[in-house]
């Protein structure tokens, strides 16, 4: 196991990154002046990233497929970022952070890392707030904080429900300062595909210039990779249509390992799908989940009445509801973690109590909320002895002061007014905690590639907290990646620039370009779409919320027969030579077909049940996760050999000294 | 629902495009507006046509790169949605949609229905941030209070996802709306208030630069704009900026 050093720093635990940064090298700015580094992705680990390198004097290059850096996918996030600020002065601290979030990832994440994250977590807020993101107050003029799932305090900062375009537009401000200086060259609408490494260091990229079809080579002393995760392999997720794996599976292929890939996480509160021709599934955020309570009928017949339509919910009494997490966790309640939620839903519905039409829906009610919001507000706007519908009407404006933006989204996308009716939500595929293995520095195992964000596996361990995603693109572009990419590239001061004429730029160019032509010369029997969606029911169906061995088996012979059809059988219209979306739909469903292989081989590898993956073998009679510390406490890390059955395992074992191994318990 | 879609083609930047009628059936309401498209696609690709290439991403309404001028609407006939959140049950069995990408002499059209709003970017290079280095020493984010009504009033001005749809409802393709709702979320807060006026001055520079034309206060762009930024903000750009001139 020597290859996978994590190069944890020694000394205690609270002091290993104040340490680490007395101790590493620094490069002087005149040197900074002469080093090049390549950033591809510019969501908020990348765009930090960029912003921060440039501004310490690198010339940086930056590359996203999208047509500008500000429409990267973390601007999605909806509820907020964690910091441990304690303003609110309910006993947070930076331990306590560290203590939620590595519990919340059901101890399979790195102490280290995580203890820097929440060590570094007030500094994002300060930065933020000087930056002019415009995070929600109270009277008083100081920051508000709201709640979140799996935690006790009240730690999150947030801007309405868009907090992810908030901090992602602070970040791209921060770049386009740089842009204007001339220190950040940004590339849009370019897509990299493939990895340059030269004498065995990461030393360029090829790209694709999505608008011209040119293949371009770029070359710099060291590449980020900050291009998000990979839950698109599911064809039906939260992510952006674009979201896709192909940087880091580029990576993987040139010998960075891919940690983890079957931690994934399904987020509790989506809206239901609605039938075959959709493409897309769209969150609500957690935040919810602070007013809404979640439930299903008690009884079957009611429910089956429900999805006949011959019942609605407003005619359900209350004694007749089944409040199924706060019956199964009376401590944390609608607030437990994203994976216990989801995995409820789904015991629930495949139960027979769904709600839908389909059968694959629970409510989220605020009627109680409203009734709550709304005495309150008659009490201190002085009005005694509130009827029935001033408090509702009161109820629903203060819910809507909280959550408007959310409440029309679901009323746009389904047709039914929540102030009314429950809203009807079931689990989605939302966030992928595995990634590219990276050692404390954030470096991958190939020399000079970095991961950054949702696209390195080493903060959330096998499940997210809620309002930490942001916290760590941030952690990592404006505050680790700096200093530790420093740390490499002080070996590289006398290096000069790298040519881009190299035998290996020639030889990543051409596997490039035959890659290209063999995807275009497909036989034309059927478009990306449908292996696409062929690849995410295999994907839902045998690797999504609950696994067993069977049918991971299954899994894996059948994704591999569909890539092989895949590559003789596909049909992409057009040529190579200009703008083509099918060709750029078709590179990344071809890089998810290897991946989801080797999704369902961690899975079936991983004899337990930790976080978001969920083995039907490895559970307590009451259902819950059963973990197996003894055999299981480590990251596994695969390389590349060729096709995704025969990938090699590496493993890093876990070591918990600051924090004792408990059975994770929300009850 | 059967509907005819009449589509703007083109090849490429340097083509010249035309409309084009494509019918299309099977169309359900609980349908997304690019879904639709999608549907429309799927079949063109299976029968050998090339498909109709537009701009989408997160197609949840916020990250600003879905377009299309929709029966002569950016975003269609909704209010307060982007393309992406535009539902099919907004139309009717047998309707003729017209689908048109942004219009605008900064917005040139790349293929079919996409366009380059790289115009947008360059407006926002010139000036939209504030100067603080990334470093994270800065002072504690509750040293800074603000008053929650300005804060509020920073944020609604800020969440403006820079789809360019003001500009294509504008008849004079103005920018105004986009460039000024930074101006405010910066003029709004104590934190933007040392680079006012180069950063009015800069942005207004640069979006006269780009071509966008001037406002004549129709009030279009808010009617159109998904994210319901409202005009107020063009007239408090205008302050700055007459502060600015004032100030040299």
């Amino acid at each position: 196991m020597g290859i996978l050093d994590s190069k944890v720093p020694a000394g205690p635990l609270a002091d290993k990154w104040t340490n680490h940064k007395n101790q590493i090298d620094l490069v002087n700015p005149a040197n900074k002046r002469n080093i090049d580094i390549i950033i591809v992705g510019t969501g908020l680990a990348g765009g930090a990233a960029a912003a921060t390198l440039a501004e310490l004097g690198y010339n940086v290059k930056t590359f996203c497929y999208q047509d500008s850096p500000r429409r990267a996918h973390s601007i999605a996030a909806q509820g907020g970022i964690n910091a441990a600020k304690n303003y609110q002065g309910d006993g947070d601290s930076n331990y306590r952070l560290f203590y939620d979030t590595v519990k919340g990832g059901d101890y399979r994440s790195r102490e280290a890392n995580v203890y820097r994250l929440a060590e570094v977590s007030a500094n994002i807020i300060d930065q933020c707030v000087a930056q002019g993101v415009p995070f929600a107050r109270e009277y008083g003029g100081l920051l508000d904080n709201r709640s979140f799932g799996g935690v006790l305090v009240s730690r999150t900062f947030y801007a309405k429900g868009q907090t992810g375009q908030q901090l992602l537009l602070g970040a791209y401000a921060a770049m386009n300062r740089q842009i204007n200086r001339g220190k950040i060259k940004s590339y849009t609408r370019h897509e990299m595909m493939d990895l340059v490494k030269i004498d065995g260091k990461a030393r360029g990229i090829i790209a694709r210039n999505l608008v011209t079809g040119e293949i371009e080579r770029h070359s710099a002393h060291a590449v980020v990779l900050a291009t998000g995760g990979y839950g698109n392999v599911f064809f039906l997720s939260t992510n952006a249509m674009g979201s896709n794996v192909m940087a880091a599976w580029r990576a993987h292929r040139k010998g960075a390992f891919f940690a983890n890939p079957c931690y994934t996480q399904i987020h509790p509160t989506c809206i239901p799908v609605s039938g075959d021709h959709q493409s897309k599934l769209t969150l609500m955020s957690e935040s919810l989940r602070n007013d809404g309570r979640i439930w299903v009928p008690k009884r079957l017949e009611d429910a089956q009445a429900i999805r006949e339509g011959k019942l609605t919910p407003l005619q359900l009494k209350e004694e007749d509801r089944d409040y199924y997490l706060e019956r199964r966790y009376p401590a944390f309640g609608n607030l437990v973690p994203r994976d216990v939620a989801s995995r409820a839903a789904k015991e629930r519905c495949d139960a027979g109590f769904g709600v839908n039409k389909t059968g694959e829906a629970v409510y989220l009610d605020f009627a109680s909320a409203i009734e709550r919001y709304g005495k309150e507000k008659a009490m201190t706007s002085g009005i005694k002895n509130p009827d029935k519908n001033t408090i509702t009407t009161l109820g629903k404006e203060v819910i809507e002061a909280k959550y408007g933006n959310l409440f029309q989204m679901y009323e746009k996308i389904v047709d039914e007014n929540p102030y009314e009716t429950p809203m009807m939500i079931y689990p989605a595929v939302h966030y992928t905690m595995g990634g590219l293995w990276v050692d404390y520095n954030l470096q991958t195992t190939v020399e000079g590639c970095y991961a950054a964000g949702e696209a390195n596996f080493s903060d959330h361990g096998a499940n997210r907290l809620g309002a930490s995603a942001l916290m760590q693109g941030l952690a990592d572009g404006y505050f680790v990646l700096p200093y530790t990419i420093g740390d490499y590239l002080s070996n590289d001061i006398r290096t000069g620039a790298i040519p881009t004429d190299a035998p290996e730029f020639d030889a990543a160019e051409k596997e490039v370009k035959d890659r290209l032509s063999k995807l275009m010369g497909g036989k034309g029997l059927h478009s990306v779409d449908y292996y696409h969606k062929k690849l995410g029911k295999i994907m839902w169906n045998k690797c999504g919320m609950a696994r067993n061995a069977k049918h991971l088996n299954e899994a894996i012979e059948e994704i591999s027969a569909l890539r092989a059809d895949f590559w003789e059988n596909v049909k992409i219209p057009g040529d190579a030579n200009g703008m083509n979306q099918e060709l750029e739909k078709a590179g990344r469903v071809a890089d998810f077909l290897e991946l989801g292989e080797l999704f369902a081989k961690d899975a079936l590898n991983r004899n337990e049940s930790c976080g978001g993956h969920f083995r039907e073998e490895y559970q307590t009679p009451e259902g819950e996760a059963l973990r197996d510390d003894e055999n299981y406490r480590y990251v596994a890390a695969w390389e590349y050999k060729g096709a995704p059955k025969d990938a090699v395992l590496h493993k890093e074992e876990l070591v918990y000294e600051n924090i004792e191994l408990k059975t994770r318990s929300y009850k | 629902m059967k509907l005819t879609l009449k589509i703007w083609r083109q090849k490429d930047a340097a083509s010249k495009g035309k409309m084009v009628d494509y019918p299309i059936s099977g169309v359900e309401g609980d349908m997304s507006f690019l879904e639709m498209l999608d549907v429309l696609n799927e079949q063109l690709i299976n029968k050998g046509e090339e498909p109709v290439e537009f701009d989408h991403d997160c197609r949840e309404g916020i990250c600003g790169t879905c377009s299309l001028q929709i029966n002569g609407e950016p975003h269609g006939p909704d209010r307060l949605v982007t393309t992406c959140q535009l539902h099919m049950r907004k139309f009717n069995d047998g309707d003729t949609i017209v689908i048109e990408p942004f219009r605008a002499t900064a917005f040139p059209v790349l293929k079919d229905l996409i366009v380059d709003r790289s115009a947008l970017d360059r407006i926002q290079q010139s000036g939209g941030y504030i100067s603080v280095n990334t470093s994270g020493n800065t002072v504690d984010a509750n040293a800074i209070p603000i008053n929650k009504h300005d804060a509020d009033e920073a944020m609604d001005a800020a969440t403006c996802i820079g789809c360019g749809a003001c500009v294509a409802a504008c008849k004079n393709a103005s920018a105004m709306l986009f460039t000024s709702a930074k101006v405010s979320q910066f003029a709004l807060l104590p934190q933007g208030q040392i680079e006012a006026t180069e950063r009015v001055q800069n942005m207004v520079r640069q979006m006269d630069l780009e071509g966008f034309g001037n406002c004549t206060n129709t009030g279009a762009c808010e009617v159109e704009c998904p994210k319901g930024i409202s005009l107020e903000n063009i007239a408090r750009m205008n302050r700055e900026y007459y502060s600015a001139s004032l100030k040299g």
